[in-house]
C-alpha cells in the first residue's frame, strides 16, 4: 500500500514525531511504500540540525535522517510553516538575507502542494498530531 | 486531469480560530489545495465552528484577523462548508451567528448560493465515510 505520513507537532514536546517514526519504520518493514513524510505546523521543527538532546535520550532528527538514508524517504518541511518558525535551508537563508541555515541532512523544504499531492498519490494519508 | 485522479478531500476544522495556529494554517492548505482541482469539502466541528463566526475582532490580542479569507473560498470553487449542528448548539451559537459565505454558480447564470450547510453529527459521519482523504486540523 502507498502511505503518506503527515506530522503536525514538534519533537520532544509531543509524541507525534516519535509515533510517526515508529509507524513509518514498521510500514516499511511490512513492505509498504511511504510516498512522502510531510512536516507541517510545529512539525517543521523536527527538521532542524541544531537540536542537542541529552545523550541518553533518542535523537529524533537523527532517527529521521538515518531512516531517510536507508530507504530514500522524501522528508518534506512545509516552507510557509518553516519560515514562520526559523527553519531555513541554505538557498532560502540567502534569499531572506539570514546569516545561517539549519535544515538537517535528508530533509528538504517545499510547498504545501506536496501535502495535497501526497493525498492524491497515496492510498492512505496518516496524520500524527493533536 | 482525468476523473480517476480526482479525490474527495475533507478538511476537518476542529479548533478555535485564535489561541493556536491550526485554523490559519489549515486555511492555507485549503487555498493551496484549491489549485489541484480536487473535490473539496470543509467541516467545522467542536471549537472549529468559531472560525466562521461573524464580526471577529482581534485588535485586543495583536493577532491578524484572517476570517475575511473565508469569503474568498467561493472564488476558488471551495463551496461545501459543513458546520456541525451539535457543536454550534453546545456553544450557544446558531447559523445566524456565522458569516454569510456564498459562491456563484456558473451553471445558473452566476446565481449566488450559500456555501455553508448546517449538518447533524450523523450526517457528518456519513460525509466523512464518503471521503478519500481527510486532513484534520
Amino acid at each position: 500500500m502507498k502511505i503518506g505520513v503527515v506530522i503536525n507537532e514538534g519533537p520532544y514536546t509531543h509524541q507525534a514525531s516519535d509515533s510517526a517514526y515508529q509507524f513509518t519504520k514498521a510500514a516499511l518493514a511490512k513492505g509498504h511504500e511511504i510516498t512522502r513524510v510531510f512536516f507541517y505546523h510545529d512539525g517543521v521543527n523536527n527538521g532542524t540540525r541544531l537540536t542537542v538532546p541529552p545523550q541518553d535520550d533518542r535523537n529524533i532528527q537523527k532517527n529521521w535522517t538515518a531512516l531517510q538514508k536507508e530507504h530514500g524517504l522524501d522528508l518534506v518541511l512545509c516552507i510557509a510553516a518553516a519560515q514562520r518558525r526559523g527553519i531555513l535551508d541554505a538557498s532560502e537563508a540567502k534569499r531572506q538575507g539570514k546569516d545561517a541555515d539549519n535544515v538537517a541532512e535528508g530533509f528538504r523544504i517545499s510547498g504545501l502542494g506536496q501535502l495535497i499531492e501526497a493525498g492524491i498519490q497515496s492510498d492512505r494519508l496518516v496524520t500524527f498530531g493533536d | 486531469m482525468s476523473d480517476e485522479s480526482i479525490k474527495k478531500f475533507l478538511y476537518m476544522n476542529r479548533k478555535a480560530p485564535y489561541g493556536t495556529i491550526y485554523a490559519l494554517e489549515a486555511l492555507e492548505v485549503v487555498l493551496i489545495g484549491a489549485a489541484f482541482d480536487q473535490d473539496v469539502s470543509l467541516a467545522f466541528v467542536d471549537d472549529g465552528v468559531f472560525q466562521l463566526t461573524e464580526g471577529q475582532n482581534t485588535d485586543g490580542i495583536g493577532v491578524k484577523n484572517f476570517s475575511p479569507a473565508f469569503r474568498a473560498l467561493g472564488d476558488y470553487d471551495v463551496n461545501k462548508l459543513y458546520v456541525e449542528k451539535e457543536s454550534l448548539e453546545a456553544r450557544g451559537l446558531a447559523e445566524s451567528d456565522l458569516m454569510e459565505l456564498v459562491w456563484e454558480d456558473e451553471d445558473e447564470d452566476w446565481a449566488e448560493k450559500p456555501s455553508i450547510k448546517i449538518v447533524s453529527r450523523d450526517e457528518l459521519k456519513v460525509l466523512m465515510g464518503d471521503q478519500d482523504v481527510i486532513m484534520s486540523f
